[in-house]
């Protein structure tokens, strides 16, 4: 059933695929910072100075996530109601990472206690990584296709989601953001934070190159069932090596451009790979939900596109407008004078 | 009932009675502090400069919460509602997409630019963004509105025979539906009397204590304000609301009432104790004729009962209980009408001690506004959406869908009881540092600087 690419189907999965770029993009550095916290944040002072350069901004970044979501509903119910039920317990958690991150945001500078600020920056390490661990994982298993039957529900239970290749995408997803939160240190703080943050980007451009480059590798030779991966997966790559020489030449902002893409890279890969799939079944390929099984009517996907269109630009124009307002670095001296 | 369902059903409740704890706090808090703000950059009285920044804060301390807890929400569907999910998707997910793309993206890209925007913009653009912020939980509230009132009217829909699913047919006429329109004011009013209460009580708190009088003075009257006209805009609507009710889902209606036969004119029940087993009232206090009025502005329509509706919801979709829990709808119905009641009245006490310049000279008013006030709020709120949600019970879509066999077939009890557990002892964990917080800045009161440096450095993180 050969239906062209040029239909609203298509376009929704291309736009879907954008908001996840543009979450992962972006909450991919707020995780990096996050996951760093406790390493390059020596002191409570350092912590702020690195919870403040996300501060503004934070929540913003994370309603891509809902956004996607609710795209996902919206266009592809069949695949909103398969993924969400089928990965319920990964899910879960990172519900509970997400929920216990954000409120630490909040809270945490508004107690003087020593202990209270630890208990809200553990949240903010483990409702960091947690989640870029089980986005990787969840991606993971999308490019080497689910037990789904045909019913089109997924019936592999939790523990065949935890399989070794999507686990090692998750280690990929941690290294690359922890890396894109590096750098992003090195663009919005100074002072000690910014000296540690350049050290943390040179060796995290090595070890984050070294397992994306792994896991690619993996992605080709598995074959059989899953995402054909095609060439982005090594562009990808190549991407993440040349941020190593940028890195050590202190270009940081084009370094930080490089991990930008190289999500950007990832994210198409594994989208264009499934194509016209949106979840593949390992049951038996007739049993995959694509974007024409799984989407809805006409009718919901020509609003939802006039929405988008009108839409999304102007978010991304008052979005922009935030970074710009918030451009300067962020050092000691923003911090302390804050009573609390 | 399969332990799944029961439990799914179970998390549902608790989650979302649990977000909109802090929902409607939100609705009318963020609006209050604007026009705070508002006042302030026009007439620069360092006054309402204090007041912003005390409320402000306690405004983010409730959003935190408020935030975190609606994440939940937009993925519950898809995990535990699977079923349901791939039925009304096709309805239901482009408000909820809507939702997303035109309210949280204002609402959190605004907020984060008011909290650490102090110093980098100019007050009139500061005060913009909170504006913004406000607009956005209007936005939030109405979209989230469209989906959750079609499942109670559901209209400009077909059902697709191929696929079984039902399909968008007219969006104009979901988003115009009545049953949104009278159910968008009545929250909107909700928010406003919500936050008018609890401003209420945390003014007459310091009141009592003769603390901050200048501030805390200027405070409880605009609350005051705030609260009755709240909370009589909330009767007024829901007077509305309750007549589309008895149009599109008499069942409700009558079961709130614990109506078993059809009644002309139809009296309303004060006091009423059920006898399921026989179909009747074992005892009830009637005000006679209040019914008809309420239900269609008239002293003697006619008001159809339980027996009656569920004989012909038999006749309609087969045989089956279709009369939901009366317990829950009938006191769920009084509580928040009555707790309306209480609030109108806290709100008129407090317009009028304001305007006879008494307001801190009565300690009983006082203690009425902080205990009864902020209680009856908490309470007609949580009764309001039990009310509406369980009163809607066997259907899940209003007599399309039933919400037996709607929960994720491929979802064990197991995983459920998890997150349900799981979830619930999470919240129960953030309620103590969001209200130990709460108590914290609200007992502190609003400093005495009022610099816009100061309230810079104390709102960043
Ligand atoms: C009438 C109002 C109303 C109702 C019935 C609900 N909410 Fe809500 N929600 C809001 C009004 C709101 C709000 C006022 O816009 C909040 C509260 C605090 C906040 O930040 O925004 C919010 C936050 C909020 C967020 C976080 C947004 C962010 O990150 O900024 C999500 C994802 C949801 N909600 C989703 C839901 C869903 C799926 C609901 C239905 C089951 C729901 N809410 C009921
Ligand atoms: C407008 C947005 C809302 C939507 C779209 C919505 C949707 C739903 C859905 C899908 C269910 C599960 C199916 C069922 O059990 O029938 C449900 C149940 C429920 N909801 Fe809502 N809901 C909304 C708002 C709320 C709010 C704000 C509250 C409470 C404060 C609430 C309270 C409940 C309760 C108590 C149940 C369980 C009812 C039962 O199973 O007996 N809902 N709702
Ligand atoms: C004073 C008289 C009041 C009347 C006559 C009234 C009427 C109603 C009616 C008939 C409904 C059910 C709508 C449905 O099932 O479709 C409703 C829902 C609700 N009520 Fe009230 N109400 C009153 C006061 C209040 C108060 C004081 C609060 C909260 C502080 C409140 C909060 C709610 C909420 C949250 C809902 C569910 C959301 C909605 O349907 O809009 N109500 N009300």
């Amino acid at each position: 059933m050969d239906q062209g690419i040029l239909n609203l189907e298509t376009l929704w999965f291309v736009l879907i695929a954008v908001l996840w770029t543009g979450f992962f993009f972006l909450e991919g550095f707020d995780f990096g910072v996050g996951i760093l916290l406790p390493f390059i944040g020596k002191t409570d002072e350092d912590r702020r100075v690195m919870i403040n350069t996300i501060g503004p901004t934070w929540d913003g970044n994370e309603v891509w996530l809902l956004t996607a979501g609710g795209a996902m509903f919206a266009a592809f119910p069949e695949w909103y109601a398969t993924m969400f039920s089928g990965f319920y317990l990964a899910l879960l958690l990172v519900l509970v990472g997400l929920i216990v991150r954000g409120v630490a945001f909040e809270y945490r500078s508004k107690n003087p206690n020593a202990a209270w600020r630890s208990m809200w920056d553990w949240a903010i390490f483990v409702g960091s990584f947690l989640p870029a661990l089980l986005f990787g994982v969840a991606f993971g298993n999308l490019v080497r296709g689910l037990e789904i039957d045909a019913a089109g529900e997924y019936v592999g239970g939790f523990w065949a989601l935890l399989n070794p290749y999507s686990l090692a995408m998750g280690v990929a997803a941690v290294a690359v953001f922890t890396f894109h939160g590096a750098l992003f240190l090195t663009l919005k703080s100074k002072g000690v934070v910014y000296d540690r943050a350049v050290s943390v980007a040179g060796s995290m451009s090595i070890a984050a190159t070294v397992i994306l480059a792994g896991v690619m590798v993996w992605s080709y030779i598995q074959g059989d069932g899953g995402v054909v991966p095609g060439l982005l997966p090594i562009l990808a790559v190549a991407l993440l090596a040349a941020s190593i020489w940028l890195v050590r030449s202190k270009i940081f902002a084009w370094a930080f451009a490089l991990t930008g893409l190289t999500i950007a890279a990832i994210v198409a890969a594994i989208f264009i790979g499934m194509y016209p799939n949106v979840m593949t079944s390992t049951i038996d390929p007739a049993y995959s939900l694509t974007v024409f099984n799984a989407s809805s009517s006409t009718m919901t996907l020509q609003i939802m596109s006039v929405v988008a269109l009108i839409f999304v630009p102007i978010v991304l124009g008052y979005q922009t407008w935030s970074y710009w307002v918030f451009r300067k670095r962020i050092g000691r001296e923003e911090v302390t004078t804050a009573p609390h | 009932m399969d332990a799944a369902l029961l439990l799914a059903r179970w998390q549902f409740g608790i989650v979302t009675v649990y977000h909109w704890l802090f929902v409607p706090i939100t609705l009318g808090i963020t609006w209050m502090v604007a026009i705070m703000e508002t006042a302030w950059v026009r007439t620069k009285n360092p006054v309402y400069l204090r007041m912003t920044k005390f409320w402000g804060k306690l405004m983010l301390i409730n959003f935190a919460i408020g935030v975190v807890t609606g994440i939940v929400q937009e993925f519950q569907f898809g995990m535990n509602w699977s079923t349901y999910s791939r039925f009304v998707g096709d309805i239901f997910g482009a408000p909820l997409a809507i939702e997303a793309l035109l309210a949280f993206f204002i609402e959190s890209t605004f907020l984060g630019l008011w909290i650490f925007g102090w110093k980098k913009l100019s007050p009139k653009v500061h005060v913009f963004t909170l504006w913004m912020v406000a607009f956005g939980t209007m936005a939030s509230a109405f979209w989230i509105l469209v989906a959750g009132s079609w499942m109670q009217y559901p209209i400009g829909y077909v059902i697709n025979p191929a696929t079984g699913r039902a399909e968008m047919a007219n969006f104009l006429e979901i988003v115009t539906s009545k049953m949104l329109w009278s159910q968008f004011p009545h929250t909107i009013f909700v928010g406003f009397a919500t936050a008018g209460a609890v401003m209420l009580g945390v003014s007459a708190w310091h009141l009592a204590r003769k603390n901050h009088l200048e501030v805390m003075r200027k405070s409880a009257a605009f609350a005051s304000v705030a609260l009755l006209v709240g909370a009589s805009g909330v009767a007024l609507t829901g007077h509305f609301l309750g007549q589309v009710m008895v149009e599109v889902q008499p069942m409700k209606m009558a079961a709130a009432e614990a109506l078993w036969e059809t009644e002309q004119p139809a009296s309303f029940s004060l006091f009423a104790v059920g006898d399921k087993e026989n179909s009747r009232n074992a005892v009830n206090v009637v005000i006679p004729r209040a019914l008809s009025l309420l239900s269609c502005n008239n002293l003697d329509c006619e008001v159809r009962g339980i027996n009656d509706l569920q004989a012909e919801m038999v006749e309609n979709h087969g045989p089956g209980d279709y009369i939901p829990n009366l317990f829950v709808t009938y006191w769920g119905f009084r509580l928040m009408v009555g707790s309306g009641m209480l609030m109108i009245l806290i709100g008129a006490l407090g317009v009028w001690f304001y305007l006879r310049g008494k307001l801190d000279e009565h300690w009983w008013f006082l203690k009425l506004a902080l205990w009864v006030g902020i209680a009856a709020a908490f309470i007609g709120n949580a009764t309001g959406w039990i009310f509406t949600e369980m009163g809607r019970q066997p259907w899940v879509v209003y007599e399309v869908l039933l919400t037996e066999g709607t929960n994720s077939p491929t979802v064990p009890a197991a995983w459920v009881a998890t997150s349900l557990i799981g979830l619930s002892l999470l919240y129960g964990l953030l309620a103590i540092p969001a209200v130990y917080l709460f108590v914290k800045f609200a007992k502190a009161g609003p400093g005495e600087e009022s610099e816009n440096e100061d309230v810079a450095a104390s709102m960043v993180y």
